[in-house]
């Protein structure tokens, strides 16, 4: 591939997740939210996560950060260059969280504190992992407000966040992020609550902040256009587990896994023409508390047979070394396209006859004759 | 008259005749003076044709969600007609109202919020029938009926809403909506709380009642891709007003006005080879409060095309406010902005 961002490829591995699950117990039971995660972030590089909600990808990275509840269970090994994260005390922990591995979450009008300062609160970030005197901080506050994009930095400084816009707030949090010039920031649905004209802005903030710290980047979102994009790489997440891991091309040309395919399939896209009619994906996702054996996305899938249903498939490697797909079937998905592998139905939504011609009747009458009014929905009054 | 939305053809069902809705801002004191308005719609219109789609986009508070409360009087406009079928919904009497509303009905964006968690599911597209007086022997029937025809299995009527997941709540509200069997579907951002695979069949569900049962609908979102795909005609709105209005393909395609430039090339687009190909148009800033919309143009203050223009332009700009009209295109599409005869 030539127009691959080369910059990762010889990139030293800078966090690694290994066989990560995380369960919740509750009252009905343990909730699988995550089922062996895999993955390595190499330097330099954004690898994308996607998933619909409860697909366990919000989770999966705040167990990187360590921010699960106490009583979350947490299996597996997260390593930050190669040191262990997981088992970590939390003063250990403080001095990995922020400064090496910072986050962004999804809703800037929660993650900022509206009694401090927005000036206040980027100092925090840079004295919390900086003895450094209070001016020079002051200082980098305003250089970080002017790098995320922010006009008039030196005056917005003293401002609170009410006094922001959502995309401003959001900026600020991209540069609470950047303060420390981490080597990884995890992005949870950085956009998500923007409106797209917004949303381009902060990306872009989102890009600036990356190149200027050299970051790799996890980029979590259940936006498929914003990770073809930003990513160079995409991970798919169904059920608490990665179903397909591959480079961005691979992922969006070449889906290996029904579940991709499928998602790519139901999406509306603006460069397409209106009569293509979208192929949703039937059924709901399954729930955590008690998966059933086998492929978790088998009651959903149109190529499942008897074996999906008793053997769960492993994620494993497809034609080119890092593109894995977990599917039994993977190889017959080669060159497919969505409409070849699933229906374009609305989902067993079969029209009654009877109900369809009363009402044809009706609208036939009133785009004949609007003036007269008929009024035949009066049917059945006395 | 040039601003009104024309289209050669049928009789529009439904017609909006610069409508305007204010809210008043009233001031903190113990006498509760009106200090100022928020303008959320500031003269639009547009007109439905009987089976066809309008799209109405924008961001948030651009005023199109109020557009749509007033349409059906659910918010009573401020000035501005609203003709359905010819006949005035502003000034109607309550009973006309009722009557109205049996041909023209909404479908709320959140599932969660819009279905009455105490009833069964059955009761709550039971529910319009009853109230116009038409749940009579066959109602049951009837309900059966619309569940099979949203695509919901019958037999789960007697369960409740929390039974249900996001998108088999949203056809919920679909087979409510089409109980009456009205003319004109509302549907307020009937797609964008679901997810994307549960998406596209709520969408296509869509499609087909169209289809079948020849429904007008003015399909209220803030996502193009999802309006381009199911839109003979969108209107694009900012902040209360119509900046450009035209059949999908062409507003796509040949989008005149800055803003809609800028919203259409900010969308990302699902195929990583034209997503690295793509110029993107950067918007600066915000939009401005609707309690102080700037003059002449409403998009002036954060126009990319008013930067590179002249001074005595540019002053045209907040002087005047740019007319929506067809500024060459023709076939309907027209744009509101002073700088973009074809």
């Amino acid at each position: 591939m030539t127009d691959r961002n080369p910059r990762f490829d010889s990139g030293e591995e800078l966090l690694a997740v290994r066989d990560l699950t995380v369960t919740f117990p509750t009252a009905d039971g343990d909730v699988q939210a995550v089922r062996g995660v895999d993955y390595v972030l190499r330097r330099g590089e954004v690898l994308g996560i996607v998933g619909e909600s409860g697909s366990g990808k919000s989770v999966s990275s705040l167990a990187v950060m360590g921010l699960l509840p106490k009583s979350a269970r947490i299996q597996g090994s997260i390593t930050f260059q190669g040191e262990e994260l997981l088992g970590l005390s939390e003063r250990k922990l403080m001095s990995v969280r922020g400064k090496k591995i910072a986050m962004i979450f999804q809703d800037p009008m929660t993650s900022l504190n509206p009694v401090y300062k927005v000036g206040f609160q980027l100092e925090e970030a840079i004295l919390a992992h900086n003895d450094i005197p209070k001016e020079q901080a002051r200082k980098r506050a305003v250089e970080l407000l002017e790098i995320v994009g922010i006009p008039f930095p030196a005056k917005r400084i003293d401002q609170f966040p009410h006094e922001f816009s959502g995309g401003m707030r959001q900026r600020v949090v991209i540069a609470i992020a950047m303060a420390n010039n981490p080597d990884v920031i995890i992005a949870d649905e950085p956009t998500t609550a923007l409106d797209v004209t917004v949303q381009a802005q902060v990306l872009e903030s989102l890009r600036t902040a990356q190149q200027e710290t050299g970051a790799a980047m996890v980029l979590i979102t259940h936006d498929l256009g914003v990770v073809a994009g930003q990513a160079d790489r995409v991970l798919v997440m169904y059920a608490g587990k990665p179903v397909e891991i591959g480079t961005v091309d691979d992922i969006y040309y070449n889906p290996r896994m029904p579940y991709t395919l499928g998602l790519l399939g139901s999406l509306p896209r603006l460069d397409a023409d209106r009569a293509e009619r979208l192929t949703p994906i039937q059924g709901t996702p399954p729930s955590l508390l008690s998966l059933p054996p086998g492929c978790p996305f088998m009651p959903r899938c149109p190529l499942a047979k008897d074996r999906c249903a008793e053997e769960e498939p492993e994620l494993l490697v497809t034609d080119t070394t890092d593109h894995s797909a977990a599917c039994h079937y993977s190889a017959l998905l080669a060159g497919k396209q969505a409409d070849e592998v699933f229906s374009h139905t609305a989902e067993d939504a079969a029209m009654p006859e009877s109900y369809g011609a009363e009402i044809a009747g009706v609208t036939g009458e009133v785009s004949a004759a609007a003036v007269e009014v008929p009024k035949p929905n009066t049917k059945g009054v006395s | 008259m040039t601003t009104t939305d024309t289209t050669a053809g049928a009789e529009p069902i439904l017609s909006v005749r610069n409508l305007v809705k204010e809210f008043p801002i009233k001031s903190a004191s113990v006498v509760r003076r009106t200090i100022g308005a928020v303008h959320a719609v500031s003269g639009v219109s547009f007109d439905i044709q009987p089976g066809q789609t309008l799209g109405l986009v924008g961001e948030s508070g651009c005023g199109k969600t109020t557009t749509s409360r007033a349409i059906l009087h659910l918010q009573p406009a401020t000035s501005g007609e609203v003709l359905f079928q010819g006949r005035d919904v502003t000034k109607m009497s309550k009973g006309e109202l009722r009557r109205m509303r049996r041909d023209m009905q909404i479908v709320f964006q959140d599932p969660y919020a819009s279905l009455n968690p105490r009833i069964t599911v059955s009761e709550i597209i039971a529910e319009p029938l009853r109230i116009h007086g038409l749940y009579g022997n066959d109602g049951p029937g009837q309900v059966a009926e619309l569940m099979r025809l949203v695509g919901l299995n019958p037999e789960h009527g007697n369960r409740f809403p929390h039974e249900f997941s996001g998108g088999q709540r949203q056809r919920i509200g679909i087979a409510r909506a089409l109980a009456l069997k009205p003319k004109v579907l509302v549907l307020d951002e009937p797609v964008s709380a679901l997810d994307v695979s549960i998406q596209a069949g709520v969408i296509n569900l869509l499609e087909d009642l169209q289809d079948e049962l020849g429904l007008a609908y003015l399909f209220v979102a803030h996502d193009l891709s999802v309006v381009r795909h199911i839109a003979d005609r969108v209107a694009v709105m900012y902040l209360g007003k119509i900046v450009e209005i035209a059949d999908g393909n062409s507003l796509f395609e040949r989008s005149q006005h800055p803003y809609t430039q800028a919203l259409i090339s900010a969308i990302p687009i699902p195929d990583p080879r034209r997503e690295r190909e793509r110029e993107r148009i950067i918007v600066q800033g915000d939009v401005p409060s609707p309690a102080d919309p700037p003059s002449g143009c409403r998009f002036r203050t954060r126009c990319p095309l008013r930067m590179t223009l002249s001074e005595t332009d540019a002053a045209r700009c907040s002087a005047e406010e740019p007319e929506l009209r067809d500024r060459g295109l023709g076939a309907g599409h027209l744009t509101a902005c002073h700088f973009v005869e074809a």
